[in-house]
């Protein structure tokens, strides 16, 4: 397979403000028994002046926080290769890695370009011939991560998500509330959105465009949307009581959404076009949480209807309530799974709170989480990982974990305390 | 009288912290318009509360004789009904908003426990019935009902002794 794959990024680049240069490290806290070994070879690069990122360490810093590899450092390796004639397969042999990535950078007149490799080492064949990537200026970081994203989709076969983004709520110690815009490895943080009273349910727009979330900045609760790349804010609701737990539908049109104006918390949709509101729930009880099907035909949300909180669905066409959880008294917070097989969600376990995942068909229910007070579950677009928030000495961080649970790590938070973590969707093309 | 005179300085305290909390939603980054509507119908009771615990130690019933200045009102975990203290401290409530009638507004809050979203629909629902209970004293005047969830702990210590200060309703 001879293809050259040339991928332009979306310019960005006036949005993003790059901030941090040096690599961060994730404490991966548990990856799988036999992780897959890959050497990333250092990339060349015969530019005036030094790059200012480091691309074959984030490519392998990404595959090793994916807790599915473990990687060759620098120091290790007995060769440099960067060109398919460089290359001796028995130079990694020895060191026991079973893939090897090459690559190759040069400065054009708008950014960078890069030619790379993947190898097979063990059957000595290439898999990835001398794809192409091209980015800005300020893209290396991307490219990286659109490096990672093919190497891992060629080796799994599970598509990556190096590239796609984060959002989250921080609250600093001078306690501002922030919502932060980040790559999913926690780098290149920029804040949409400073606010001296509570933000929090940040939800994406399924094209990855605007940001949905609750704000108290009127003093009472209210639902905003916002652009990414604008900047540009909508108020979207101001009623009485709660206006809460916004949710995007699969195909962007409507919101779900939780209103108390009639007395008690409801799930609510509203045509985003028209403005059009419409109830979907009536019940006494508590109902929150709303989220999509991911056919958009019903709704999971949270009610405390029989006496604690436990999941329920909704089929919107005949208003049909479906309660899908019985195993606890505390399951909270639904996200379908994106093969629509599982519900992860909170689930108290022992007086515990974790993240935990049921099986649809058996009903099964598995915990994912060792850690203690875990909520507000996001999962990454590929389904394979999950990001959720915890506390650690009592200050709030981002941990991953993978749907299967042989994965764990975190994310670290320079300062302040962080929670809320909303996962984009895919957010280029393949 | 007493009693009136250290509400009052408790009701400056409390106007003190709104105006300290008051000021207005910084410009975000990027060029996004900062949209401060603050709604005006309830001028000075909007806004910014406190997270430094000055109103919830003052509403701790710890031996304190003066039970009628307590306008903290404490919940079980998950729950919503009120205790019998409360109710008995709301029917002091009661007599004196009818006998001074005021606007007011109740917080509710919520533990760090569970989840974000249904904290915030339990604190509604605690300050609801604190409402509630004092409409069926016949408190006439608006009252004003807000919820904050976990968002706003008086306490961040993490256990039971922390969890069970935060769990409450504020009346201001």
């Amino acid at each position: 397979m001879k293809s050259l794959f040339t991928l332009f990024f979306v310019y960005l680049s006036l949005a993003y403000s790059v901030s941090v240069r040096a690599e961060l490290v994730i404490p991966i806290v548990e990856g799988v028994d036999n992780p897959t070994v890959i050497g990333v070879s250092p990339f060349g690069y015969s530019g005036a002046q030094a790059l200012p990122e480091n691309i074959a360490s984030i490519v392998s810093a990404d595959l090793k926080r994916s807790g599915q590899f473990k990687t060759i450092a620098s120091s290790d390796m007995l060769s440099f290769p960067n060109q398919q004639q460089d290359v001796v397969y028995r130079d990694w042999r020895l060191l026991g890695s079973e893939y090897l990535v090459i690559g190759n950078m040069v400065a054009t007149p708008t950014g960078y370009s890069a030619n790379y490799s993947l190898y097979d080492v063990v059957s000595q064949r290439i898999i990835l011939n001398n794809f192409k990537v091209n980015v800005g200026r300020d893209g290396l970081r991307q490219m990286a991560h659109h490096i990672s994203d093919k190497v891992y989709e060629a080796i799994t076969g599970i598509r990556g998500v190096f590239s796609t983004q984060i959002v989250y709520v921080k609250q600093t110690p001078q306690r501002q509330y922030q919502l932060i815009l980040a790559d999913m490895d926690g780098a290149r943080e920029q804040v949409l959105l400073r606010s001296k009273e509570p933000l929090l349910s940040p939800s994406w727009s399924p094209d990855g465009k605007y940001i949905a979330y609750v704000s108290f900045e009127t003093s009472r609760a209210a639902i905003f949307m916002q652009e990414l790349a604008t900047g540009k804010r909508r108020q979207l609701t101001n009623f009485q009581g709660l206006n809460s737990a916004p949710s995007w539908s699969p195909d962007g049109k409507t919101l779900a959404l939780v209103l108390s104006k009639d007395g008690n918390p409801e799930i609510y949709t509203l045509n985003i076009a028209s403005g059009r509101f419409t109830r979907i729930t009536n019940h006494f009880g508590i109902d929150t949480e709303p989220k999509w099907s991911n056919d958009g035909k019903a709704v999971m949300f949270t009610s405390n209807r029989g006496g604690k909180p436990q999941i329920y669905q909704i089929t919107l066409s005949n208003k049909r309530v479906e309660r899908l959880t019985f195993d606890g008294d505390y399951n909270a917070k639904p996200q379908p799974t994106p093969d629509g097989k599982g519900i992860v969600m909170v689930h108290r376990f022992d007086g515990v709170f974790h993240i935990a995942v049921q099986d649809i068909a058996t009903g099964n229910i598995r915990v994912l989480t060792r850690t203690a007070l875990d909520e507000s579950p996001s999962i990454a677009p590929n389904g394979a990982i999950l990001l959720y928030a915890t506390k650690e000495n009592k200050r709030g961080i981002l941990a991953g974990v993978s749907l299967d649970a042989g994965i764990k790590y975190k994310l670290p938070a320079k300062s302040g305390d962080v929670r809320e973590p909303a996962w984009s969707p895919f957010l280029t093309k393949r | 009288m007493l009693s009136k005179t250290i509400k009052l300085g408790f009701s400056l305290l409390v106007a003190s912290v709104i105006l300290a909390g008051c000021a207005s939603t910084g410009t975000p980054a990027g060029g996004t318009e900062s949209t401060d509507n603050n709604t005006g119908n309830s001028g000075a009771e909007s806004s910014g509360t406190n997270n430094g615990g000055a109103t919830g130690t003052g509403g701790q019933s710890g031996g304190e004789s003066s039970v009628d200045l307590g306008t903290v009102f404490y919940f079980d975990f998950d729950q919503s009904t009120l205790t019998a203290a409360t109710r008995a401290l709301l029917t002091a409530h009661a007599a004196d908003l009818k006998t001074y009638p005021r606007n007011i507004r109740l917080e509710g809050h919520a533990d760090e426990r569970g989840t974000r979203e249904y904290n915030i629909a339990l604190g509604e629902r605690r300050a609801n019935a604190v409402r509630d209970y004092l409409r069926s004293e016949g408190v006439t005047t608006p009252i004003e009902v807000i919820s904050f969830g976990e968002e706003k702990p008086v306490n961040s210590g993490g256990f039971e002794a922390a969890w069970s200060l935060n769990r409450r309703v504020e009346l201001r």
